[in-house]
């Protein structure tokens, strides 16, 4: 755990309790089970929208909290452990680019609405099923938008888009030229593919690589939720492993299982120090963001890879049903592996940035 | 909480402190030693000493300052933490090194300054604070490595001194070594709670040392045997039956000396990156890249490990220090320090071919012939100090609360 002041503690003990006490796996299950139209648990939204949260990131003067990525980064691992189900990392991902590339008037116009939760975001990048940020189609011809992206998250629910066209990042409204079609992927969440055709479309304006920015910032808030739910994933198995007997032992006591436990902890503790390590890097808006954010996406990914597969095998047959909580975590799992960049991307693009 | 966290001395003192510092190295440095670190002699057999070697050894020994935060009663720095801080700053500043080193400042010093008798503590303790006296650990025997506690060599109880037999093996430094720590049998009747901690002088008759040559061509450890070797009462340390307490503590400064506070992986980082070594070697593409893909993206993943572990031992010091409640980073520390150092040995001989692989003589660099003697003593790092094995034993046992076997 990185070394926190007093407000971060608290925001973080707020954010276990709750998610501990108000959304255990079951609210995800009974989300995926009732299929909403949002494709999100809209309680725990607005619970957590009251607690401050959709606006972590805005500046008090628009009603947020102005707290950091690391303290959002505290929260959506909570969120993480137990798969909550809201659009918090999409919205404040768009929160996130809003604040870097929105001119005054912009961050005035909408990051008030998103603080108070009552507008849904996302970050649109891609255009097809795997992070290609150098390959956009989408254009903007006299304040008009059109192209299509593809696997938006939260874009069930989203009202506003904050999407990469060739020349930069765009804000676009919900409503004319605008086409949302759900795309149901293994996690249950909400992916749409969503369709742009000639929509009023805002520009933002700020720094020239706005787009990699936002969506690094994008990754790591992901990265924070990946960290949460492998923690997860591992101490439940550990748990069902001291429960579990076969031969008239505890499935703890036999060294095969405990090397693999013990391999698994080394490596959950090098992921904290990355991701941690990418939100303090963003925080102190250090230069070498971009290295912080693809070291901690691929150490990430290779990690919640191998936890949520150890996960279904250490629990034997049990874990391959749908009663039981672990296929959920295997599933989210893989698409967050996948969003925003696999371990093999990130690595190719350390090297890069490592100048080799 | 109830206990305020610890208050860092005024900025005042600390200052007045460093100032005293740089004023004391500026004074007992030799500037032509900035750099030239030989610590690493401890371990690697003595060497002789130059003039400017032995003053700055002297001066550091006298002062106490190689072993900074021991008490000053027994010739240590009597220095607080923050104050060895300073010191290692300053240190750091003018390239200065630590001429006190072995295992006397790294595992059997601060045992001795936790278990000893107060007799024992200043017998021993001035000796290694001036770097006089050479200790070396008898712990392993042909029987018991990783199963320790199975250790035969059996110290007989005659009235006022012990009489020992047995053999231990794999004794670092024992062909150098002035001092033995040893852990002895005193009780065949009891596994754990029959084993004592007993200090053994090298050059008592029936003492034999022969050095054991490893695959790497050098002799670093040695085989020990005790025939009727006679050790005074006086030497025991702490009761009869407290060895293995006392032995496992003194493993706990070795495994925290050998996660290195990552000095090891730390020196990595700052030599040259294996990725620029891999340029230099390999070529690049015409996109910049290491010409050999394959071997890019494993020196990659090798890299981003580096990162990471760097990252982890920060981490644990940070919490260390702002007391945010026992951390378990350092158990791993000894297993991934370990992974990364023999990853690198590989990768260099792959990036190198045939090349990195030359034994001795004429067409090869120093680096190269270097790397290969590290490389192979490098396959040691996960054997000794508890191999990696026993670390996850530890790890699945201690932390994570997994149940022994029945």
């Amino acid at each position: 755990m990185a070394v926190l002041t007093e407000e971060q503690t608290m925001i973080r003990d707020m954010a276990r309790e709750w998610a501990d006490n108000e959304s255990p796996v079951t609210a995800f299950r009974r989300v995926r089970d009732t299929a909403p139209a949002a494709m999100f648990d809209a309680q725990a939204w607005q619970a957590q929208a009251e607690m401050g949260w959709a606006g972590i990131l805005v500046p008090e003067e628009h009603g947020g909290a102005g707290m950091g990525y690391l303290s959002l980064g505290l929260v959506m691992e909570q969120l993480g452990r137990n798969l909550a189900a809201t659009p918090l990392a999409a919205t404040a991902a768009a929160a996130g680019a809003i604040l870097i590339g929105g001119s005054a008037a912009q961050q005035a116009e909408w990051l008030p609405r998103i603080a108070a939760g009552d507008l849904v975001a996302t970050l649109a990048v891609d255009e097809g099923p795997r992070f290609a940020p150098d390959r956009i189609g989408a254009a903007v011809n006299g304040g008009r938008l059109t192209g299509t992206k593809a696997f938006v998250a939260e874009g069930d629910g989203a009202g506003l888009f904050v999407v990469a066209a060739t020349d930069g990042l765009y804000l676009v409204e919900k409503g004319e030229g605008v086409t949302v079609a759900p795309r149901h992927l293994a996690d249950a969440r909400s992916h749409a593919e969503v369709r742009f055709e000639n929509a009023v479309a805002q520009k933002l304006d700020g720094p020239a690589d706005l787009v990699t920015r936002a969506a690094d910032r994008a990754t790591a808030i992901v990265c924070a939720e990946m960290l949460g739910m492998a923690e997860s994933a591992f101490a439940q198995t550990n748990d069902y492993l001291k429960t579990r007997v076969q031969f008239g032992q505890p499935l703890s006591s036999f060294q095969a299982l405990q090397h693999r436990m013990a391999k698994m902890f080394t490596e959950l503790e090098l992921m904290r120090s990355v991701v941690e390590g990418a939100l303090e890097a963003i925080d102190a808006n250090r230069p070498d963001v971009s290295q912080s954010v693809s070291l901690a996406k691929a150490v990430a990914g290779e990690t919640l890879r191998l936890v949520s597969s150890e996960m279904v095998q250490l629990h034997g047959g049990i874990g391959m049903t749908d009663e039981h909580d672990a296929g959920f975590y295997l599933k989210r799992a893989r698409v967050l592996e996948t969003m925003w960049g696999n371990a093999a991307w990130h690595r190719e693009r350390f090297a890069r940035l490592s100048g080799y | 909480m109830a206990t305020a966290p610890e208050v860092e001395a005024p900025a005042d003192p600390l200052e007045a402190f460093r100032a005293q510092a740089r004023a004391w190295l500026a004074e007992n440095f030799p500037p032509a030693l900035k750099g030239k670190d030989n610590s690493m002699s401890a371990v690697e057999g003595p060497t002789e000493l130059n003039a400017d070697e032995a003053a700055w050894k002297q001066a550091m020994g006298e002062k106490g300052w190689g072993v900074p935060t021991w008490p000053a009663e027994y010739g240590g720095g009597g220095l607080d933490r923050a104050e060895a801080r300073v010191l290692a700053e300053e240190m750091g500043r003018i390239g200065a090194w630590n001429p006190i080193g072995g295992m006397g400042v790294m595992m059997f010093g601060p045992t001795l300054l936790e278990y000893g008798s107060e007799a024992q503590k200043r017998e021993h303790i001035p000796p290694i604070v001036r770097g006089e006296i050479r200790w070396c650990q008898g712990y392993s025997e042909p029987n018991a490595g990783s199963d320790l506690a199975n250790l035969q060599t059996f110290a007989e109880d005659r009235g006022d001194h012990y009489v020992v037999n047995g053999q231990k093996t794999w004794t670092s430094g024992g062909q150098w070594a002035d001092k033995c720590f040893a852990l002895v049998r005193t009780d065949k009747s009891k596994k754990h709670e029959g084993i004592s901690f007993l200090l053994i002088d090298m050059d008592t008759p029936g003492v034999e040392v022969r050095p054991i040559r490893l695959i790497s061509g050098s002799s670093p450890f040695c085989e020990t045997f005790f025939t009727d070797v006679k050790v005074p009462k006086a030497n025991l340390v702490g009761r009869v039956g407290e060895g293995w307490t006392i032995g496992k503590r003194l493993l706990q400064h070795e495994r925290s000396s050998l996660s290195g506070g990552g000095s090891t992986a730390g020196r990595m980082f700052l030599g040259e990156p294996i990725s620029s070594i891999a340029k230099r070697w390999l070529g690049t593409d015409d996109q910049g890249r290491i010409a050999d893909l394959d071997l890019r993206t494993r020196i990659v993943r090798h890299e981003m490990d580096l990162r990471a572990f760097l990252l982890t031992l920060r981490r644990a010091q940070l919490e260390a220090k702002s007391n945010q409640g026992p951390s378990a980073t350092s158990s791993i520390m000894k297993n991934v320090g370990a992974r990364i150092m023999q990853e690198r040995s590989e990768l260099l001989i792959e990036i190198r071919g045939l090349a990195g692989l030359g034994w001795e003589g004429e067409g090869f660099g120093e680096e190269e012939l270097k790397d290969v003697r590290t490389w192979l003593f490098g396959k040691a790092v996960s054997i000794y100090g508890g191999s990696t094995e026993i670390q996850n034993n530890v790890i699945a046992k201690r932390i994570l609360g997994m149940l022994d076997h029945q």
